[in-house]
């Protein structure tokens, strides 16, 4: 179990920076496929705002803004859109993750359809590391105990 | 040999400034004789040295690049690093010395000196 101590510095700072650190990660995220950055790098800083949300403000506020059970959601969620996006191709008539297929979905060129394609893979490994790292963060400060028994 | 710019001249500066106040930084952290003051020397001086190198990325960035759209952007992202860094290292600072304090770590005093000097 994590203790905290009130101190109105820290938790003023969590509040101004959370929102921008959010947005940076769906900024990282989106640009992952034609600049640095990606799903990892964005799904880690989407998930350290919330462990900053944890370390400042208490396991029990962090878990009123993502409960455990929507973590799991966006761990499967994140999951779906990774394995649906490699499926659709394989449905569409090329390898798993072939991403020029997409043309017969989208009214795109080829080039844009794997820009597109990648942007998806990205969307969905973004948030499965956020769930991951998020859901770790909660078992390690509570010791991986379940609710009724911390 | 390239040409001395108003840029790159500005660049230099507010590099070797920063150069300057990380240089401090170092040598309070290895120098200074307990936890405390080394966060103290540490979180101050690196603080305005990244400040001061950021501004001067910033620069260079908009001088090299002809003060184009896409340039002024980047340099305007690099001011939001810089900004985000003043607020965030500091209050950083604070907290693991707020930790280490709440933990029990031990302030030097004159008194750290005096028994040093017995034992010699």
């Amino acid at each position: 179990m994590i203790i905290t101590y009130e101190d109105i510095i820290i938790k003023t700072l969590t509040r101004v920076l959370a929102p921008f650190l959010q947005l940076y990660a769906l900024y990282v995220i989106a640009h992952g496929h034609y600049s640095p950055g990606g799903g990892f790098q964005g799904g880690v800083i989407l998930a350290a705002s919330f462990i900053l949300m944890v370390i400042s403000f208490g396991l029990d506020t962090a878990r009123r803004r993502l409960s455990e059970k929507a973590d799991i959601i966006f761990l499967c969620l994140g999951l779906l859109i990774y394995s649906g996006t490699g499926a659709l191709c394989l449905a569409l008539g090329g390898n798993f993750l072939d991403y020029s297929q997409l043309v017969k979905v989208f009214p795109v060129t080829v080039a844009k359809a794997r820009a597109l394609g990648i942007l998806f893979v990205e969307t969905g490994v973004g948030f499965g590391v956020m769930a991951v790292m998020t859901s770790l963060v909660y078992d390690i400060s509570t010791g991986g105990l379940p609710p009724e028994r911390e | 040999m390239t040409t001395l710019t108003i840029g790159s001249i500005l660049t230099a500066v507010f590099l070797l400034l920063g150069l300057l106040f990380f240089t401090g930084g170092t040598v309070g952290l290895l120098r200074l004789p307990d936890f405390f003051c080394r966060m103290h020397a540490t979180g101050k001086g690196d603080t305005l040295a990244v400040l001061l190198s950021l501004i001067g990325l910033a620069i260079y960035t908009a001088f090299s690049g002809g003060f184009s759209t896409a340039s002024i952007l980047v340099s305007i992202k690099i001011i939001f690093i810089a900004i985000f860094w003043f607020l965030a290292g500091p209050v950083s600072t604070h907290a693991i010395t707020r930790a280490a304090f709440r933990c029990g770590v031990k302030p030097w005093t004159l008194e750290h000196q005096f028994k040093e000097v017995e034992k010699e």
